[in-house]
């Protein structure tokens, strides 16, 4: 047995916070590089010119990459033989996120109620927090700062075994195509499909955790990610919606075990800056 | 591409109305930043038959939340954000004299006749782009609603800000233009 103090997973968490929101990860940055070289639209050529710039100053100058960063979402994978001590994993996550959100100069866009009163909690939290208890004496953890221009144009069908992947497919590309300028394009695209309404979301977000640059390990569902990407770029959106042959970066499919009678399958679009940062104790 | 033009404020509706869908402009002295709150708030002003804090004649309103700024500096990053969320309150914010709006993404038909009827012209800036506009941002000052927190109304002085015109007086849409060459499916 292992044992961790949980202030350890506050300091991780607040310095992964600012290090998402300041540097982009390489392998969104090479792959916006690659498509700044690929884009057709000269205007559209110029936006990828203007992100990698963008791009350059946040991390030369450790500022945001985008005002908007996010509300925080946090998956823990916690080794069986790990012991964690000090206090409750909960609320060490949120003390780090607060922290990184203060002293980060980061943006807090999080309010305590959605309906209602909506106040903003001053510090961003809480996190959204998924934990997972894994083999092992390790904790992992996986942080994603989640803006909302993206996020509200993410969508969730239930879909039926019949609509195979021809309705997968159109699933994706009605959702691109309604997402457009307001979702900041070129994108990155997680795509859930398969276990239940929540788990297909789930996926859907852990889709983006993963490197652009990176296929399915299963060799159909790497084809899927490929067709669909050349698929959504032909759709003319392009960077910024403003038309070209760069609507997407990538599209990261994830998939589970489903029901005999089911088809979930969650599109979470995220922006371009798609940003996540990793750290294992 | 179209050629860069080069625009002061106030900006004029005749100069509002030279603008059209496709330009690149740089834009320079004072904006407005508001965004989905401070619409809420402006919009049950008026109807309550209340005066606004700002009087929004031939100004431009920049749809931004910043990031709070660092010691030494105006602002933090500030890029826009979408725009289709100020749509409910946009006609009406159009009403009050507006001549220019700064966001990203779709507008409603009901904020494109809006802007036909008044000399309104809707701007994109690149979404993302956030420090990067920053550096075209010299001062931020609060005007009102405070308690907003990145979301109050506030005074922006700008130099050479960047933007693109994305629907212009006459309903010239640069979004359907600009995809169309290049959309297979």
């Amino acid at each position: 047995m292992r044992t961790i103090e949980v202030e350890q997973i506050t300091q991780a968490i607040a310095k992964m916070c600012m290090d998402a929101c300041y540097y982009l990860s390489e392998d969104v940055y090479d792959a916006l590089v690659s498509a700044g070289r690929k884009e057709e639209s000269a205007l559209g050529k110029e936006i990828i010119g203007k992100l990698v710039e963008n791009a350059n100053i946040s991390r030369n100058e450790q500022r945001p990459i985008c005002q908007d960063t996010g509300m925080t979402v946090v998956f823990i994978e916690v080794g069986q033989d790990v012991h964690l001590v000090g206090g409750s994993l909960e609320e060490a996550v949120n003390a780090g996120v607060a922290k990184g959100y203060t002293e980060g100069y980061l943006r807090k866009s999080v309010v305590a109620e959605p309906l209602f009163n909506r106040k903003n909690t001053t510090n961003n939290t809480p996190a959204i927090l998924h934990t997972s208890i894994v083999p092992g004496d390790k904790v992992k953890i996986k942080l994603a700062p989640k803006g909302f221009g993206s996020e509200n144009k993410s969508a969730l069908k239930m879909l039926v075994p019949a609509d195979g992947v021809e309705g997968l497919k159109k699933v994706v590309l009605d959702t691109v195509k309604t997402a457009g300028p307001n979702a900041c394009p070129p994108m990155v695209i997680g795509v859930g499909v398969g276990g239940t309404m929540e788990k297909a979301t789930i996926l859907a977000k852990k889709a983006l955790l993963r490197s652009v640059n990176k296929r399915n390990d299963h060799p159909e569902y790497a084809k899927l990610e490929e067709e669909l990407l050349e698929m959504v770029n032909k759709t003319g959106v392009g960077p910024q919606g403003l038309g070209g042959v760069t609507t997407a970066l990538a599209v990261n499919v994830e998939y589970f075990a489903t029901h005999i009678a089911g088809l979930p399958v969650a599109v979470n679009i995220n922006c371009h800056a798609t940003r996540h940062a990793e750290v294992e104790l | 591409m179209a050629e860069v033009k080069r625009i002061t404020t106030p900006l004029t509706k005749e100069m509002a109305r030279s603008l059209k869908a496709g330009d690149s402009v740089l834009i320079t002295g004072t904006i407005f930043s508001a965004r989905d709150a401070a619409h809420k708030v402006m919009t049950e002003a008026l109807d309550r038959g209340e005066k606004l804090p700002v009087d929004f004649t031939n100004q431009i309103v920049y749809y931004l939340g910043p990031t709070p700024a660092k010691p030494g500096d105006p602002i933090g990053s500030a890029g826009p954000t979408t725009a289709g969320r100020m749509d409910k309150y946009t006609p009406q914010m159009i009403e009050q004299g507006l001549s220019g709006m700064i966001g990203k993404g779709y507008r409603s038909p009901e904020v494109v006749e809006a802007m036909k009827k008044n000399s309104t012209v809707f701007m994109v800036a690149i979404g993302g782009a956030a420090a990067l506009i920053a550096k075209t941002i010299k001062a931020y000052e609060v005007l009102a609603y405070p308690e907003l927190g990145a979301e109050a109304l506030a005074k922006l002085t700008v130099e050479d800000f960047p933007a693109i015109v994305a629907i212009d007086c006459d309903g010239n849409n640069y979004y359907e233009e600009g995809q169309k060459p290049y959309r297979k499916i």
